[in-house]
């Protein structure tokens, strides 16, 4: 009897530890990639990352030096048009597909999302390239802000909704039966209490449209000298790293592996001021 | 000071079926009134009804008239929100909002409408915190801590307190102690009890010893009808209903 139970307790804690194991492993096989990618970017790009790099515009083929400024923030400025189009937007079908979202309608919205979410980023380059720079008669980091945009919108929609969906319905009933109006329970209780899971959803989406090339290709076009007007070719860093990649010569391909480390970098900054500045405001869970 | 609730002919359904038969109380102003039946009787669709939270589920539907004051709560110039703002509602499961503190808690429903006074706002939370039992125990970190990081009764009387600052005239509780422990459950009882000299009180119970405990008038409540509706203490005395004596005796339920 005895024996039997220890055999059985040893059993038990063997496959416990085994499965603790795979578990440690796979998450270390997912992480590994990740620093593969940043250690080989910081090999390859740290050393052609200095100040010139950083505050001036390209210099003419065969000289040296010159850097990605105009890059850097012409890539600002069409994320934040981007962030300007596909975060409302996207919010608010989210809210809609979770909150009134019962009908048929919903049922065409949601499915268009997730095709939406599946059309290839080079075909969505073209799309705005036929919808907005023909109309307009040139390329303009607008153009390039509505690719980007539109191709944020099913990620946030979808990601509202289901952190939306996860919200009690008795929260929403509490506040209801206070008389709070309900797009004031939907917007001041029901999102406030989604909202880290809904940044998350608007973080991956900014994450995944900030380092896209093909949308930009036809839209925002590049630029060798400074833009800042949104209504002209404006220079990318996605664009500027693929122009610079398949050039011939040595000191450009240093310069993209510095524009990629710089362009992660704005990635992770970004996303993770976001999370500090989310993390700020939440009240202790803790008893 | 609260109001009387008058219930005339009222019926309701979800989407074909009927929960609610052609129910008429007369419940008395800053009186408590318990709704007591099995389960599935109809007793928390018939407090939905008296503040219009029964419409805010999909496919649901009623009929008749419910006069709370001076409010026909159905009339067809009555806003659902007006209703709301001016019944209060505690529900079964404590539903503190998670990301606000309780502070914000408390403050929510006058915040939400508009109010914008910050002093106005500390005086009507430390008092509705007070009236619900609770300012003593949280004085310190009322603005500090989230509402669900407190205890399942806390969390309830800070319910009660949320509800209680919008100054209602009615306050209905749907089962509000079935999910907490008997210490908790007597704090809430004696809380209702205090409660009644300024408020109206309908509590939904499904616990016959409470009803019995903190109610002035009871009403029995089987397959969406109103069996009887009487004092309390003639209610588990001297029933006039069989289905009601059975009832009260455990003979089902």
């Amino acid at each position: 009897m005895f024996s039997a139970k220890g055999v059985l307790g040893l059993r038990r804690r063997f496959t416990n530890h085994l499965f603790t194991a795979a578990a440690a492993m796979a998450s270390l096989l997912v992480l590994a990639p990740l620093f593969a990618i940043f250690g080989y970017l910081l090999y390859k790009g740290l050393g052609s990352v200095n100040w010139a790099f950083l505050t001036h515009t390209p210099k003419p083929i065969g000289e040296t030096g010159g850097g990605m400024a105009n890059a850097i923030v012409g890539s600002g400025l069409i994320l934040a048009i981007a962030s300007a189009i596909g975060i409302p937007l996207g919010i608010g079908a989210g809210i809609y597909l979770s909150e009134y979202g019962k009908s048929r309608y919903a049922q065409v919205v949601r499915f268009t999302a997730d095709v939406l979410n599946g059309v290839p980023s080079i075909v969505m380059g073209i799309a705005v390239y036929a919808l907005v720079v023909i109309p307009q008669g040139h390329f303009s980091a607008f153009s390039g802000g509505v690719a980007l945009g539109i191709m944020m919108i099913p990620t946030i929609a979808r990601t509202t909704e289901e952190m939306l969906a996860m919200v009690p319905n008795v929260i929403r009933e509490a506040a209801l039966g206070l008389g709070i109006p309900q797009w004031r329970t939907t917007l001041s209780i029901t999102l406030r209490t989604a909202t880290s899971g809904v940044i998350t959803g608007v973080m991956l989406a900014f994450a995944r449209i900030a380092g896209e090339t093909a949308p930009l290709l036809f839209t925002a076009f590049g630029n060798q000298y400074w833009s800042l007007k949104p209504n002209q070719p404006t220079a990318a860093l996605p664009l500027q790293i693929y122009v610079y990649a398949i050039s011939p010569f040595d000191e450009w391909h240093r310069q993209a592996w510095a524009g990629a480390l710089v362009l992660i970098a704005i990635i992770v900054g970004a996303v993770s001021i976001v999370r500090v500045i989310a993390a700020r405001h939440r009240v202790s869970h803790s008893a | 000071m609260g109001v009387g609730i008058e219930v005339r002919d009222l019926n309701a359904w979800f989407g074909k079926a009927q929960v609610l038969q052609d129910i008429q109380m007369n419940v008395e102003p800053n009186h408590v009134t318990a709704v007591i039946g099995p389960s599935g009787c109809g007793k928390s669709t018939f407090v939905r009804c008296l503040n219009r939270m029964h419409e805010t589920i999909a496919g649901a539907r009623v009929q008749g008239k419910v006069q709370v004051g001076d409010i026909d709560v159905y009339g067809s110039g009555t806003a659902a929100v007006d209703v709301r703002r001016r019944i209060g509602m505690v529900f079964q499961k404590p539903n503190p909002f998670p990301t606000m503190s309780i502070y914000d808690n408390v403050a929510a429903g006058l915040k939400l409408n508009g109010y914008r006074n910050r002093k106005g706002l500390d005086v009507i939370v430390e008092r509705s915190l007070r009236m619900a039992a609770l300012w003593g125990e949280v004085k310190d970190v009322v603005k500090k801590k989230s509402g669900a990081s407190l205890s399942g009764g806390q969390q309830q009387r800070l319910c009660i307190a949320r509800a209680l600052a919008v100054e209602p005239e009615v306050l209905l509780m749907d089962e509000p102690a079935s999910a907490l422990d008997p210490i908790s459950t007597g704090k809430i009882e004696e809380l209702i009890f205090q409660l009644k000299e300024q408020y109206t009180v309908v509590i939904v119970t499904h616990n016959m010893q409470q009803a019995a405990r903190v109610a002035d008038y009871t009403g029995f409540f089987l397959m969406g009808k109103l069996i009887e509706f009487d004092k309390t203490q003639k209610i588990f005395t001297t029933p006039s209903d069989k289905r009601t004596e059975d009832y009260i005796t455990g003979r089902f339920g």
